[in-house]
C-alpha cells in the first residue's frame, strides 16, 4: 500500500506546492484565512514572499490571483468549496474565465464533506457552476496517490482550473504504479454487466458495491473520474457499449452534475442504454457526519447497489 | 511644470475627448459621462507620468494601468489610439458586431489594455495582484488603477483597498473618479460612499485630492505618489460629462444617445474623419 494513503490530501497539496515551488518561482499561494485548515503554513514558512493571506475576502482573493496571473504568476487560491466558487462566481467568470488567466482555484471539503459545518458550508453545486465557465478545467482527484500524480499535470496546464479537493485522508483507490492522466478517466474495476461511473468519495463506495454485486452475479465495471471538464467520454462510451447499462455516482447535486453530463453525452452519441444516477436531489445540506449525510442524501453503498440492480434489470 | 507642457497636455486631452465623443457618436450611443471625467487623468498617465512604450505593449517592466471602471473604455481606447497602440480608424468599429473594441475594456482584444473590466469592483483587485507581483519580483514598475465613485459602492473595492494598505503597496496608485454621479442619480442620494479621504487614510493610504481636470495638479499628485511609502489614493474631483455640451454635469451623461443634431452641436471637428 502506498505511503501516500497515510497522508492527508491537504498535506499532498502543500508538499507538492513546496516541491514544485522550489523550481518554479512563479507558484504563488493565496488563502482567505484558511491557511491553518489547508496546511499551507508550511509553504508560507518555506517561501514567505510567495504566500498571500488575503483575509476573509474571497472575491478580492480571486481578483488578486487574476492580477498576479496577468504578470506571469501561477496562483493557487484556496478556500472551502462554497466560498471558493459560489461566493465569488462573478469574479471567477470575469476576472479569471473571461480573461483566460492561469489561476488555480482550490475548493476544499466539497459536498457532504463539509460535515458539521453544515448547510452554509456545503457546496453541492460547485462542479455545475465551475463547468459553466467557458474553458475552465474542473478536476477532483479521488485520492492522495492520484492527486500526487496529477499535481505536475495541473501545474503544466495553463488554463483556468477548479480543483475540488477532499481535505483529509482519502479512501485508497490507486497504488503507486497507477497511470493517472489529467484528461483520462480510469477503469478501476473491469466488468461486463453494468458500468458504474463515479467521482470523489463515491469511487470507493462504487468499488465496494461492485464486490457486493458480484456476489449476486452482477459483474460491474467501475470508472473513476477525476476530470469533470473536459469529461473523458471515450473511456465511458467504450465501457457502456460493452456493458449495456450505466449508473453515475457523485457527491454533488444531480442537477448540473456529472451524471447529467454523461447522460447528455450518451444521448448525443446515440448510445441508448438503461441509465441511472446517484447523487444529491434538489436540497440544501445540513450538519452531520459523513455517514449520516450519506445516509440521508442517498449516497451509500446500499443506494448504489439498489440503483445498479434496478438499471441492470432493465437491460 | 512648464506652461508649454501644461498647454500640450491640455490640447492632447482635448483631442482625446473629441475622439471619444466621435467614437461614441459614430456608434450612436455610449458611456460618455464617465469617460469624459477621466480624460485628463488618462492623458497625464499615458503622455507624462507612466512608464509605458506603445511599441512594446507587453513589455514585462511597463507600468500597468487598470481601468477598473471598465465602462469608460472609450476614453482608454481613444488614448491608446492617440498614443499609437493601434490605428485611430479602429475606434469607428466600437461595439459593431464582431468588433475588437467592446463597450467595456478587454485585455484579450485590445492592444495596450492591461486588464479586462466591466463588472465593477474587480479591476482594483487585479491591480493589487499586479502590484504584489512587482514586489515579489523586485521590479520597479508601478500600477495605476482608476475606480469610479459609484463603483466604490461595491464591497470588493474595499477588500482590495484593505489588502493594499495592509501590505503597504507603495507601488500602487488608486484614482477615484469623484464625479458624484451614477446611473440612477447622485451617489450621495442613492448610497453615500463619500467622503473618500478619511476612508482611504484609515486603510493606510496616502491621500491627495485634486481637481481631476487640472493636468498639472494630476501630474504633481502622480509624481508625489511615486515617492510615497504607502499606497496612494488620488481623489479626482471631476465633472461627469466634462466638455460634452449636451450632458455635462448631469447623471444622464452616463450613457448618451447621440442624434445627428446633438453630435453636430458638439463641434468636434471630425478628428476621426467622420
Amino acid at each position: 500500500m502506498s505511503e501516500l494513503h497515510k497522508k492527508e490530501m491537504r498535506a499532498v497539496y502543500t508538499d507538492n506546492l513546496i516541491k514544485y515551488g522550489k523550481k518554479n518561482k512563479n507558484i504563488v499561494v493565496l488563502e482567505a484565512d484558511l491557511m491553518n485548515c489547508h496546511g499551507t503554513k508550511k509553504f508560507r514558512d518555506a517561501y514567505p514572499t510567495r504566500f498571500i493571506n488575503c483575509g476573509i475576502a474571497e472575491a478580492n482573493m480571486i481578483g488578486v490571483a487574476a492580477g498576479l496571473a496577468s504578470c506571469g504568476k501561477i496562483p493557487f487560491a484556496a478556500s472551502f468549496s462554497p466560498f471558493a466558487t459560489r461566493r465569488c462566481y462573478d469574479q471567477i467568470a470575469v476576472s479569471v474565465g473571461y480573461t483566460k488567466m492561469n489561476v488555480k482555484i482550490v475548493g476544499t471539503d466539497p459536498g457532504i464533506l463539509a460535515q458539521n459545518n453544515g448547510g452554509t458550508h456545503m457546496s453541492l453545486e460547485d462542479v455545475a457552476l465551475m463547468c459553466q465557465v467557458p474553458e475552465m478545467v474542473v478536476v477532483e482527484p479521488v485520492d492522495t496517490v492520484s492527486f500526487d500524480k496529477l499535481f505536475p499535470q495541473i501545474l503544466a496546464c495553463d488554463k483556468p482550473m477548479y480543483i475540488r479537493l477532499q481535505r483529509k485522508t482519502t479512501a485508497p483507490i490507486f497504488e503507486d504504479d497507477a497511470k493517472i492522466d489529467l484528461f483520462k478517466a480510469n477503469v478501476v474495476r473491469k466488468g461486463t454487466d453494468i458500468t458504474i461511473v463515479a467521482s470523489s468519495i463515491m469511487v470507493h463506495r462504487a468499488l465496494t458495491t461492485a464486490r457486493s454485486l458480484a456476489e449476486f452475479g452482477i459483474d460491474a465495471e467501475v470508472i473513476s473520474v477525476h476530470t469533470y471538464k473536459p469529461l473523458d467520454t471515450d473511456t465511458i462510451f467504450r465501457s457502456v457499449k460493452k456493458t449495456g447499462a450505466v449508473i453515475s455516482c457523485e457527491n454533488h447535486h444531480l442537477i448540473g452534475g456529472m451524471g447529467q453530463m454523461i447522460a447528455t453525452a450518451l444521448m448525443e452519441n446515440d448510445i441508448r442504454v438503461p441509465f441511472g444516477m446517484i447523487g444529491i436531489s434538489d436540497r440544501y445540506g445540513e450538519v452531520g457526519n459523513e455517514k449520516y449525510l450519506a445516509d440521508i442524501m442517498g449516497l451509500t453503498e446500499q443506494d448504489i447497489y439498489d440503483k445498479a440492480e434496478e438499471i441492470y434489470k432493465k437491460k | 511644470m512648464e506652461i508649454n507642457r501644461i498647454k500640450q497636455l491640455n490640447e492632447q486631452a482635448d483631442l482625446i475627448r473629441k475622439m471619444s465623443i466621435e467614437c461614441i457618436a459614430n456608434f450612436g450611443s455610449g458611456h460618455i459621462g464617465g469617460t469624459s471625467s477621466i480624460i485628463e487623468t488618462l492623458t497625464c498617465l499615458y503622455y507624462e507620468c507612466a512608464n509605458i512604450d506603445p511599441t512594446q505593449p507587453n513589455w514585462a517592466d511597463r507600468d500597468r494601468i487598470v481601468l477598473s471602471k471598465g465602462h469608460a473604455a472609450v476614453g482608454l481606447y481613444s488614448t491608446l489610439a492617440a498614443k499609437g497602440y493601434f490605428h485611430k480608424s479602429e475606434l469607428l468599429t466600437l461595439n459593431q458586431n464582431g468588433t475588437n473594441l467592446p463597450s467595456h475594456c478587454d485585455m484579450l482584444k485590445v492592444t495596450g489594455v492591461d486588464f479586462t473590466a466591466g463588472s465593477l469592483g474587480q479591476g482594483i483587485s487585479a491591480a493589487v495582484g499586479m502590484a504584489i507581483a512587482a514586489k515579489m519580483d523586485r521590479k520597479k514598475y508601478r500600477v495605476y488603477t482608476i475606480v469610479g465613485d459609484g463603483e466604490s459602492q461595491e464591497g470588493q473595492v474595499w477588500e482590495a483597498v484593505m489588502l493594499a494598505g495592509s501590505r503597504k503597496l507603495n507601488n500602487l496608485t488608486v484614482f477615484v473618479d469623484n464625479n458624484g454621479m451614477q446611473i440612477d442619480g447622485m451617489c450621495d442620494d442613492i448610497c453615500k460612499v463619500a467622503p473618500f479621504e478619511p476612508k482611504y487614510k484609515a486603510f493606510g493610504f496616502k491621500v491627495i485630492t485634486v481637481d481631476g481636470h487640472d493636468v498639472e495638479a494630476i501630474c504633481n499628485a502622480i509624481e508625489e505618489s511615486k515617492k510615497s511609502k504607502k499606497p496612494t489614493a488620488i481623489i479626482l474631483n471631476t465633472i461627469k460629462g466634462k466638455g460634452v455640451k449636451c450632458c455635462e454635469g448631469t447623471p444622464a451623461s452616463h450613457s448618451v444617445a447621440f442624434t445627428e443634431e446633438l453630435f453636430k452641436a458638439e463641434n468636434t471637428g471630425g478628428v476621426l474623419n467622420i
